[in-house]
């Protein structure tokens, strides 16, 4: 029996205490040794409680506490002792996992992993579709997770705000995905099954993802794709009329299916047409250009947001039963990236400062195949979908003396003999080759550019390259049509039509932005940040640790570990707002079907108004001499340069106190012209910045605090002699969950342990 | 369907038939006037056989003036409507960059083929009607012919009738084109069709210039 | 390189607007017009003024928020493309460049070059959907074939990112072309064929109310679409029209 407990520390018999004398609480360890003695671990908590308040028998029920209701202080002391065991918890090993006593509980069901999805769907409360009438819902965000969240809850009956702040919820983020979306059908009958995608995704996360949670997703995967054909989704096709499917990174079985390289636009369609039917039907009001500026908690429950209408800057009060977060990444931290300009971390940052917990924020995706940056003004960088990755061949040369002439412009690439090549994906991982998962792909990009053997002006860029495949298709095709395969330039224009049907639209885009023609010449890309892992700390049900808040999609931080596989956050965005959010919300909401329509004029709405009044005004008031997108662009180059890539102790270290720095700097000197009360783009871009100011000290603190390197994260100190990242799995086998602080660097960490009983903890090898 | 020709898809199927109408008309104008480039004879049967029958006279003629009357009407209202549609115009805008100049300016080319239509009126429908039944003159089968020479003598108005022939061109290379479209033709034969009813957009009016001219031309 | 800009300056949707001139220096040929716009802006900031305000987001050509009126054409001078794909490289040095907001009734404008596309929204509430329930309970993805054609050609279609050229490029301002796209590729699928006569009806129906003009078969949209969307849709519009009217 190996178990912490808690106990009063006693220092003479029970007897002689009155009740009324105050003791010191205990954190213990017990554990029974093999040879029948006892080893116990006892840490004082500096709490006391007195007798009377303390309820010896706190262990028996999940909400019981050790010390009762009648302390006047017992949340704040049930807490204390509670972090402390965590504490104490992640000192010691083998430990059977703790009896949660507080709302950081991961209420991952019980039973065998197959079963826990669909036993808790039968086991949580339903609500009459009579009384959800009488319930109204707050979605923020409206991409692939609020679309169809907001779609399914209309549908099921709820009342439904949607907030965006785009000028329509079709516009979201999530329409720039470009490859595909997986789901465990096995159409191919390559060996696929619920089971592989689980497993891949979790050994694709490096062992940072919640099993539960990810097995779930991989269940729910296939009713996604049935759903969206319904929809009317136009996915490709093969001749016979059946679903396409293509390969992404990370898997060895093809289970993307796609709509050429604009997989996302369609999803995203799809949902916006279902919430269109529920708009029609009156059971969503939209308000689209608003932007969430705050949460309003009414007696520890969300009870409603306070929004700034972008077009009038009126700040206005809405109150619902739940808010749901479908507020997207926050990749815009770093600056340049493949989000879109609007992406902010706003609405989950204000939900972190009111008491939810931040996940993991380090862990950040950066994606290998992105166009390089050309110059200072650059204000993002466009990605260039992973499916690429299927007929291109990456490579540098293998001489540096061939690079630099690469760079200075007086070698061609295509003149550069193929025995020069350096295909160095090919060359490290002879198994995955060039379909190695991202962070992977991007580390071994960084490598090669880093040694010198980057191939333009700056440096930082490889080679995409197609001629190969363009050669192999050319072939077949001339084959099957009878035409003559050894005519080169036949073979070639066949080919380049194979690739066109491919991926034309994004060579399109890749021919406007770089002005070369990527049919003729090898692409040239470099890794740029993508996508956030990290997020808002959800439990099996989606809600984070304000009761009645939730977080869907790329807000929550709970499938991807510490690294996504491709063509997986389609994936996760629909399977939580589509089937799980709809599911898992009833039992929150069966508590609030007498409570009525929820007042906006309750004292916390009032306030946290005139927080976010004052904070505009203090913003617009201030005489400073420099623009938002100065900040943002310093910001930025802190965030890349000392946590990017690869991260190290002294660079995080000067990272919080760079950003500190200009934190302070950014109050006194920011600029912010224009009126407050009508549209206003920097003020609303200010506003965002200033979040992203707060998040990114935290971002550095947690790739500090995490002395290991697993997926995306990569910690210098930490990694085997080829290079390849060293994961700590008996110290850092946890989701790091932090609690706010205004002092940033003291924000509370608090740990979910991760336990694997359906996989094996293995070093992630793709050679 | 009470409703189909309130809306803007109706309209534009309504202005389609009609344009297609007058189309079929003008063909049958030119068949019967081409004959007086080679047989007066058979012109004056076929000129004196539309004046005098009673269906074409009675049913034919109204239905005409009414077809000429909507395309005319519909074509005013639209354009109407659709400047409404753009309250303030652009301080710069390049049509020319993606579409047609005439597709652009039907309603000018509508505009003066209506002048011309007055002209003709005029010239041949006013007098013919003045002949048949205000004065009611004794029917002579054989003076079409004349009648038509007659009006060609004028250089200026052969002018005025070549010019608004073009004009007339113009109309129809977008008017059949864009009909076949408003008809919703979009089968494999689109560009046929497409082709085709260019060809004959111009090949019409061509063919009317022609006649004017020739009678101008010979009868000197 | 040095452009002379000539911007659409509205201080809001009461307000008259007016034609404002602006010099702008330094701007380098690999930056994209929008990347110029936010040169531009900083510039003004700079200068205690209320930046220039126009609608973007993602930055690179899909989401469809982007809607300037560069030169007398949407986009800009390129085809196929969005402005924020457009690059400098397409002007020259000592170049005048208009820029305006797309114009119509039915896209009233908010500020500067920001204009009000929410009657595109209304059209497709009025039908631009399947009546399918989102629990998922469907059949399987497999169990219809489609043909590949008519699969393709929806998803042509269904490409279109309502962002309104269209609507900006036409001379009567019809939003035809962006109603037959979305009209066009439900109705080319199987699943979307069940509702196809409701839907066009109130589809064009919406679009008239919304203000939008009369479609003359001009063709600028089809030319000034970011993404090619084909006339033949306008063309099955129409079609899909009278039959629904024939049947109701």
């Amino acid at each position: 029996m190996k178990k912490i407990t808690y106990s009063l520390n006693y220092r003479k018999p029970k007897e002689e205490y009155t009740e009324n004398c105050e003791l010191t609480v205990c954190v213990r360890y017990y554990q029974k040794l093999d040879d029948g003695k006892h080893k116990v671990v006892k840490k004082s908590t500096g709490v006391k409680c007195k007798l009377k308040d303390w309820d010896s028998d706190w262990h028996k029920a999940e909400n019981r506490h050790p010390i009762k209701s009648t302390d006047s202080n017992y949340l704040e002391k049930n807490r204390i002792i509670r972090n402390k065991s965590i504490d104490l918890h992640s000192f010691i090993k083998d430990l059977k996992p703790l009896k949660n006593i507080s709302s950081f509980n991961s209420k991952v069901p019980n039973g065998p992993l197959h079963l826990k999805w669909s036993n808790h769907k039968n086991d949580v409360r339903l609500v009459s579709p009579a009384n959800k009438r009488n319930i109204d819902i707050i979605v923020v965000g409206t991409g692939l997770a609020g679309g169809s969240a907001c779609a399914t809850l209309a549908e099921q009956g709820y009342n439904v705000k949607a907030f965006c702040f785009q000028d329509s919820s079709r516009r979201a983020h999530s329409i720039a995905a470009q490859g595909g979306i997986n789901a465990a059908k096995n159409y191919q009958g390559d060996g696929d099954s619920v089971y592989r995608l689980f497993y891949d995704t979790i050994k694709g996360g490096d062992y940072r993802s919640r099993e539960s949670n990810v097995y779930r997703l991989a269940e729910v995967s296939s009713s996604i794709i049935d759903q969206c054909v319904a929809q009317g989704v136009p996915f490709a096709r093969e001749y016979g009329g059946l679903l396409d499917n293509r390969s992404f990174g990370g898997v060895l079985v093809s289970r993307t299916f796609y709509a050429k390289g604009q997989t996302g636009q369609q999803l995203l369609l799809g949902a916006y047409s279902a919430m269109n039917r529920q708009v029609a039907r009156g059971k969503i009001e939209m308000f689209t250009r608003h932007e969430m500026m705050d949460i309003v908690v009414v007696e520890g429950k969300a009870r409603g947001i306070i929004t700034r209408n972008l077009i009038t800057g009126e700040i206005e009060k809405h109150s619902a039963h739940a808010v749901v977060l479908a507020s997207g990444g926050y990749g815009n931290l770093f600056y340049l990236s493949t989000n879109a300009m609007g992406s902010n971390v706003s609405a989950a940052w204000k939900v972190h400062k009111k008491g939810a917990l931040f996940a993991n924020p380090s862990f950040t995706q950066i994606h290998p195949t992105c166009i390089p940056v050309s110059g200072d003004y650059q204000s993002k960088l466009t990605l260039m979908s992973e499916s690429l990755r299927n007929d291109g061949r990456i490579w540098v040369p293998k001489k540096i003396e061939d690079a630099k002439k690469i760079s200075e412009g007086t070698l061609k690439p295509i003149d550069l003999n193929e025995e020069d090549r350096d295909y160095y994906l090919e060359r490290r991982y002879p198994a995955f080759g060039n379909l190695v998962p991202r962070d992977v792909a991007s580390r071994a990009a960084k490598e090669r550019c880093d040694a010198g053997y980057g191939v333009n002006k700056t440096g930082e860029a490889v080679f995409l390259d197609f001629s190969s495949a363009i050669i192999r298709y050319g072939k077949e095709k001339a084959l099957v049509k009878g035409l003559d395969t050894e005519d080169m330039d036949l073979v070639k224009s066949l080919g380049e039509g194979v690739i066109r049907a491919k991926y034309g639209n994004l060579f399109q885009m890749y021919e406007k932005i770089v002005d070369e023609n990527p049919y003729k010449t090898p692409m040239m890309i470099y890794p740029a940040v993508h996508y956030t892992m990290g997020g808002l700390w959800v439990d099996y049900n989606l809600m984070t640790t304000i009761p009645g808040c939730y977080a869907i999609g790329e807000a929550n931080f709970s499938d991807h570990g510490a690294n996504r596989l491709g063509a997986s956050a389609l994936m996760q965005g629909l399977a939580d707002g589509y089937f799980v959010l709809p599911n898992t919300i009833n039992d929150y909401l069966a508590d609030d079907i007498k409570t009525g329509p929820i007042p906006n004029d309750k004292p916390e709405f009032d306030e946290a108004k005139k927080n976010v009044e004052e904070k505009i005004e203090k913003l617009i008031s201030n005489k400073g001499s420099k623009s938002v997108d100065f900040f943002h662009k310093k910001l930025g180059k802190i965030i890349w340069n000392n946590c990017g890539m690869s991260r190290n102790e002294t660079d995080l270290k000067k990272a919080i106190k760079d950003i500190q720095n200009l934190r302070s700097d950014f109050y006194n000197n920011i600029k912010v012209t224009g009126d407050k009360n009508s549209f206003n783009e920097s003020l609303a871009k200010a506003l965002r910045v200033a979040d992203f100011m707060e998040l990114g000290e935290l971002f550095a603190v947690d790739a500090l605090n995490r002395n290991e390197s697993c997926g995306g994260h990569f910690r210098e100190e930490y990694q085997t002699k080829e290079g390849e990242a060293l994961r700590n799995d008996d110290d850092y086998r946890f989701v790091s969950a932090w609690e706010y602080n205004p002092i940033i660097e003291f924000s509370k960490l608090h740990k979910e342990h991760l336990d694997f009983e359906n996989v094996e903890l293995k070093s992630r090898s793709y050679k | 369907m009470k409703n189909i020709f309130k809306s803007s898809i109706g309209r534009k199927i309504a202005m389609a038939l009609s344009g297609i109408f007058l189309i079929v008309f003008l063909t049958q104008h030119f068949l019967i006037n081409i004959t007086s480039v080679f047989s007066e004879d058979i012109f004056n049967m076929l000129s004196h056989f539309m004046g005098n029958n009673p269906l074409v006279q009675f049913v034919l003629q109204p239905v005409l003036i009414a077809g000429v009357l909507f395309h005319f009407v519909m074509g005013f209202i639209l354009e109407w409507q659709n400047r409404k549609a753009r309250p303030v115009t652009y301080a710069m805008y390049k049509g020319s960059k993606n579409s047609m100049f005439v597709s652009r300016n039907m309603i000018i080319s509508g505009i003066v083929i209506l002048s011309f239509l007055v002209l003709h009126f005029y010239d041949f429908w006013v007098p013919e009607m003045d002949y048949k039944y205000i004065q009611s003159l004794p029917e002579d089968p054989n003076r079409y012919y004349e009648e038509l020479i007659h009006k060609f003598e004028n250089p200026v108005r052969v002018g005025l009738y070549c010019l608004s022939f073009i004009f007339l061109a113009l109309h129809l290379v977008h008017g059949l084109s864009s009909s076949t479209q408003s008809l919703g033709t979009n089968n494999k034969y689109a560009t046929t069709i497409e082709k085709i009813s260019f060809a004959f957009g111009i090949a019409i009016p061509l063919g009317f210039c022609f006649i004017a001219l020739y009678h101008f031309f010979i009868h000197f | 390189m040095k452009l002379y800009l000539k911007i659409w300056r509205q201080k809001n949707s009461q307000s008259k607007g007016k034609i404002v001139d602006y010099e702008i220096d330094d701007i380098s040929p690999d930056m994209s017009f929008l990347e110029m716009m936010d040169v531009l802006n900083e510039k003004i900031i700079d200068e205690d003024g209320d930046p220039v305000a126009f609608d973007h987001d993602c930055r690179e050509g899909i989401c469809g928020s982007c809607s300037m009126f560069i030169n007398g054409e949407p986009h800009g001078p390129d085809k196929l493309i969005t402005t924020c794909q457009l690059h400098m490289r397409r002007f020259k040095d000592g170049d005048t460049i208009y820029i305006e907001p797309f114009r119509a009734k039915a896209f009233p404008i908010i500020k500067d070059l920001v204009v009000d596309r929410t009657a595109f929204d209304r059209i497709q509430q009025s039908g631009g959907f399947i009546s399918i329930n989102t629990s998922g309970n469907t059949l399987d993805a497999n169990t219809i074939p489609i043909e590949k054609e008519n699969a393709d050609k929806a998803f042509d279609a269904a490409t279109c990112i309502g962002c309104g050229a269209c609507v900006a490029s036409c001379k009567n301002s019809s939003a035809m072309l962006f109603v037959s796209a979305k009209v066009s590729q439900f109705s080319l699928l199987p699943q979307g064929k069940v509702e196809a006569t409701d839907r066009v009806l109130n589809m064009v129906n919406q679009m008239d109310e919304e203000g939008f003009g009369n479609c003359t078969n001009t063709g600028a949209c089809h030319v000034e679409c970011p993404k090619g969307i084909s006339l033949d849709y306008i063309a099955k519009l129409n079609r899909e029209y009278v039959k629904a009217n024939l049947k109701k």
